[in-house]
């Protein structure tokens, strides 16, 4: 496990934010902590990343304690916060080779591995004007090259494309999608259902500093209540006829029959309809999508 | 070490090409010298030539706008993420404040050497030897260096850049009260007393002795004041940054 975490707990004041967080993730893996703003995500990548004290509850990070061990958590991680963390004044390149010398790399090797970062995340041509002069995007791209310039086992990403135009979030997704296939274990939270389910192997719904669902993109789905069948039928009579065969939920025309997503239920769904005489003039299966996950899981005390 | 030098060129880098800071720096000194010497300085006594008697009072009343930027550009820090990646970093992060108070250090220099040449220009004439040149300039330099501990514990507590720039107010009041632009003999009893008692009098008072070369009475006055101030402000600004991570 390269990130295990039990118990932890934090408050601010009289509000709880994270009450009693226990996550495990194993090396290589992408986890997405997905929740509403102040469900708690950004204070648990805080405290993973030795930046706040937790209040109670014990995490570790590859074995070292995020508290007692802190420089050698701090060697292991990497992290790129939920604000650019970039020298405005200061270029593309002199950010990167500012790191690397922190880094302790000679300024020979700074240099090198800034000009292969900046080549990597295509900001070649931009590497030498000064930061305040680039676009969102850019700098989210400068901000993640220089959480990579010491190669790091865990990547820490508090939303990465928050505030990113769609075509800027699609390249930051594609860059992430790169570090996963090296190998990286990332860590990254994200208000957006699309890309958690896009870049996690697991995702964690937070909430009121709580996990509220844990599993695959897939898992989650089915947990909310699974497919539904919809069957459209030329009138309102029909359907009637097909709601005193099948059950379901009827709007007008439509009928709306609960499954298990299954071929052999939606057969027979259909054999039973063509049984009785019943013609459907249309039928179509609806997966739930995240979205509705995410409603169903954080929402109180909503009918099933 | 490496660590420092980086963190102190990055906060050199960025305080030049900072414009707001580099004009507050080297364009005020010049105008509030201006403004002291040929506008108020005519109807001040002080027995002296006005411009001989003020230019300790402009460059330690410039070193208060000094350590308003310095407190902003920290709180900037903290704010936007820099001093967070920094600290998630296996290196001396606490170097990001020595970065800060080593630019601030060299910004009041450049205004000090501006100050004094702006005012040969206006007729200052010191008669200092090069030794008390030497330990004149030491002496605001640990005041400066004092002072700027002092803004970065500021800017790290500080809420905001904007509420940082409220160090200001009580950096820029305290040169006025004090002897830096007129002698306190002038002064009502109760103001009088903070005055005379407060760590800039001692500290104008011994520079411009030195400079003029007349007897240095509160030597040690103003260096038990500005390396006291200097122990107490780094020691504050270490304790505060350790105490980053309990928000």
């Amino acid at each position: 496990m390269i990130v295990e975490t039990d118990g932890l707990t934090k408050r601010y004041g009289s509000q709880t934010v994270l009450a009693g967080l226990d996550l495990k993730v194993t090396e290589g893996s992408v986890l997405a902590l997905l929740g509403p703003n102040g469900a708690g995500k950004t204070t648990a990548i805080r405290i993973l990343s030795t930046l706040t004290r937790p209040d109670g509850g014990t995490a570790r990070i590859a074995g070292f304690d995020v508290v007692r061990e802190a420089a050698k958590v701090r060697g292991v991680i990497s992290l790129t916060g939920q604000y650019a963390a970039v020298d405005e004044e200061q270029t593309g390149r002199e950010n990167l080779v500012m790191i690397a010398r922190l880094r302790r790399f000679t300024r020979p090797a700074s240099r090198a591995r800034a000009a292969e970062l900046l080549a990597r995340f295509d900001l070649v041509d931009a590497a030498d004007r000064r930061v305040r002069t680039y676009s969102g995007g850019m700098r989210r791209r400068l901000d993640l090259a220089m959480s990579l310039v010491a190669q790091p086992r865990l990547l820490f990403l508090d939303e990465p494309t928050t505030g990113l135009d769609p075509m800027s979030r699609t390249t930051m997704w594609d860059a992430i999608g790169e570090l996963v296939r090296e190998g990286v274990t990332i860590f990254l939270t994200t208000q957006y259902l699309e890309e958690a389910d896009r870049l996690a192997d697991r995702i964690v719904v937070l909430h009121n500093g709580d996990v509220v669902a844990d599993g695959t993109a897939d898992a989650l789905k089915n947990q909310v209540g699974g497919t539904r069948i919809d069957l459209d039928f030329a009138t309102a009579l029909e359907a009637g006829r097909a709601e005193a065969l099948l059950g379901g939920v009827r709007t007008e025309s439509r009928l709306s029959v609960p499954s298990d997503g299954s071929a052999t239920h939606l057969h027979r769904v259909l054999d039973d309809l063509l049984a009785a005489g019943v013609r459907a003039e249309r039928v179509s299966t609806h997966r739930p999508t995240l979205d509705d996950v995410f409603t169903g899981l954080t929402t109180p005390a909503v009918a099933a | 070490m490496t660590g420092t030098l980086t963190m102190i060129g990055r906060s050199v880098r960025l305080s030049r090409r900072n414009l707001d800071t580099l004009l507050m720096s080297i364009l005020l000194p010049v105008m509030m010298m201006a403004l002291f010497v040929y506008v108020f300085g005519g109807a001040i006594a002080t027995g002296t030539s006005y411009v001989n008697y003020v230019v300790p009072g402009i460059i330690v009343l410039c070193t208060g706008y000094g350590a308003t930027s310095t407190a902003m550009s920290v709180a900037d820090d903290m704010k936007k993420g820099a001093v967070d990646r920094f600290r998630s970093m296996p290196i001396s992060s606490f170097a990001v404040l020595t970065g800060h108070v080593t630019a601030s250090v060299t910004r009041n220099a450049l205004a000090t050497a501006i100050v004094v040449l702006v005012a040969v220009g206006m007729g200052f004439r010191p008669s200092a030897t090069l030794l008390d040149w030497v330990l004149a300039m030491g002496l605001l330099l640990l005041y400066v260096l004092a002072l700027s501990w002092l803004a970065a514990g500021f800017g790290v507590i500080a809420r905001s850049v904007e509420s940082a720039s409220l160090l200001s107010f009580f950096m820029l009041f305290l040169p006025y009260l004090s002897s830096a632009f007129v002698p306190t003999a002038t002064m009502p009893a109760v103001l009088r007393a903070v005055s005379e008692h407060q760590p800039i009098t001692p500290i104008i008072e011994t520079v411009r002795a030195l400079l003029t070369s007349t007897p240095v009475t509160s030597g040690w006055l103003a260096l038990a004041w500005s390396g006291g101030l200097l122990v107490v402000a780094f020691l504050l600004a270490t304790w505060l940054f350790r105490r980053i991570n309990r928000r």
